[in-house]
């Protein structure tokens, strides 16, 4: 005789049953926990924008941010503006200030503006918007911190650029989707972010950013006005990306700073 | 162990060396290839796959006497792709900076050829409790490989161990660098892992010929 679940009611009675129990317990969870993951995105953002612009809580070799309960705090002390740069076809149409932009936008924080969204927006040939962080570092200098996105080997790769007037790197961080592990996912570890500090983006007036170069013959990274920084072994793919991303969106930043200087 | 019968303790050991699901059944060599070049990625890895093999094979046991026959392969798919994705929800909300690194691991464990076969060999002819055993037995037996693997490719392939400089700075050319040794970049790259997992196959059939196939 036929087993009882063999039969072909069974079976879809079966399949309709599982996938309502699966869909709705994953709903369910989805649901309940998704305050609890925004704020943790949003304090992740800040930690990150701290984090490019030296406050952290960096030991030896590890890139450590600050913790849960201080980021809101540090983050309202140490950034003063927060800048959003409206642009089309690359060029800038005006400039807001935080306050300016929070009336225009319901209060949003500039910080919240997602960057993959506006980068659509000016594929499309719409405004896109440029937030940018303006912060005292240790130093008490005003440096000027840009995010920026782009694609890796298996999936986005994004990071925060700290940089002072002239367009010279003060600080970074880098962080990844999906890189792989131990080689491409290595763009998060100090060894290779710490060696854009002090790097220029730009050579004898022209933007050039920074180039992740292969068989760099500096590796210790002596030299920061050579444009370069050494690659990581078994990464080249990821490490294009980097190269890319800093390239295409810093750039759109290029004619905020020349005025800055002037 | 006096606590297991000796059944079911062969269920354990048997994986972790004579049976073993990478060098013997040649499972999950796909995530053992990409993930190990890092000896932290490994363990990472290992205990991921220890955690969802040992319930998913409880889950797939309970079950096992209403699942269609027909579509019990979708089944065993849905149960793991769930599993892991209430892992990483939960811990996005509790444990945030740990599903960052987690994160890379989700799509390989939901593909890992070991889990579905374990589900579908073992799982869905046995009880709860042997089956858990069985998941954990060839978890270890799967993690045991990968920290192997894991350990060889970074040691030689970038001079250090779970992150920390073992063989001195190849740049300022100190500890064995001074000699003139330079890293293996090779053992960085995927098929490395391969190398190093056919000479523990080597190895481990050398010692026991009863392993060697005609």
């Amino acid at each position: 005789m036929e087993k009882r679940t063999d039969k072909n009611t069974y079976t879809v009675i079966f399949a309709i049953g599982m996938v309502l129990v699966v869909g709705a317990l994953l709903a369910f969870l989805a649901s309940t926990l998704n305050p609890m993951i925004t704020e943790n995105e949003r304090l992740e953002k800040q930690k990150n924008i701290l984090y490019a612009l030296g406050v952290n809580e960096n030991e030896e070799n590890k890139a450590i941010f600050v913790s849960n309960e201080e980021t809101p705090k540090l983050f309202k002390d140490n950034i003063f503006n927060q800048v959003v740069i409206e642009a089309k076809d690359g060029k800038i149409i005006r400039v807001l200030s935080e306050d300016e932009y929070k009336e225009e936008n319901n209060n949003e924080e500039p910080y919240l503006i997602d960057i993959k969204k506006e980068q659509n927006n000016a594929k499309d040939g719409e405004i896109r918007k440029l937030p940018l962080f303006l912060g005292k570092n240790e130093e008490g200098q005003t440096c000027y911190v840009v995010p920026i996105r782009g694609k890796g080997l298996w999936d986005a790769i994004w990071g925060y650029i700290s940089l002072d007037k002239n367009m010279i790197i003060h600080g970074v961080y880098f962080d990844h989707k999906g890189e792989t592990p131990g080689l491409g996912a290595n763009i998060k570890q100090r060894f290779f972010m710490d060696d854009f500090i002090g790097e220029h983006l730009m050579k004898d007036g022209v933007f050039k950013g920074v180039t992740i170069r292969k068989g760099n013959a500096d590796p210790k990274n002596n030299d920061k006005t050579d444009n370069e920084v050494d690659a990581i072994a078994g990464a080249t793919i990821t490490g294009d990306g980097v190269t890319a991303m800093i390239k295409t969106d810093l750039k759109l930043y290029l004619s905020y700073f020349k005025n800055l200087k002037n | 162990m006096g606590l297991l019968s000796k059944k079911d303790s062969k269920l354990i050991l048997d994986p972790l060396a004579d049976n073993n699901p990478i060098t013997i059944q040649v499972l999950g060599i796909c995530s053992a290839l990409a993930i190990t070049a890092e000896l932290e990625a490994s363990i990472v890895m290992s205990i991921s796959v220890l955690f969802v093999l040992g319930v998913g094979n409880v889950i797939i046991s309970l079950i096992r006497n209403i699942i269609p026959s027909k579509i019990r392969i979708i089944v065993q798919l849905i149960v793991v792709a769930a599993l892991v994705i209430i892992v990483d929800l939960v811990l996005k909300a509790f444990a945030y900076e740990l599903s960052k690194t987690l994160s890379v691991f989700v799509g390989l464990i939901i593909t890992n050829c070991i889990i579905m076969g374990r589900f579908e060999a073992f799982a869905l002819g046995n009880g709860p409790w042997r089956s858990f055993l069985d998941g954990i037995g060839n978890a270890f037996g799967y993690g045991v490989i990968l920290i192997i693997v894991g350990f060889f490719r970074e040691l030689l392939g970038s001079g250090t161990l779970l992150g920390f400089p073992i063989l001195g700075d190849p740049i300022e050319k100190t500890g064995l660098y001074a000699f003139g040794y330079e890293n293996n970049g090779f053992m960085l790259l995927s098929p490395m892992a391969l190398i190093v997992v056919g000479l523990i196959i080597w190895v481990q059939r050398s010692k026991n010929k009863a392993l060697i196939e005609d």
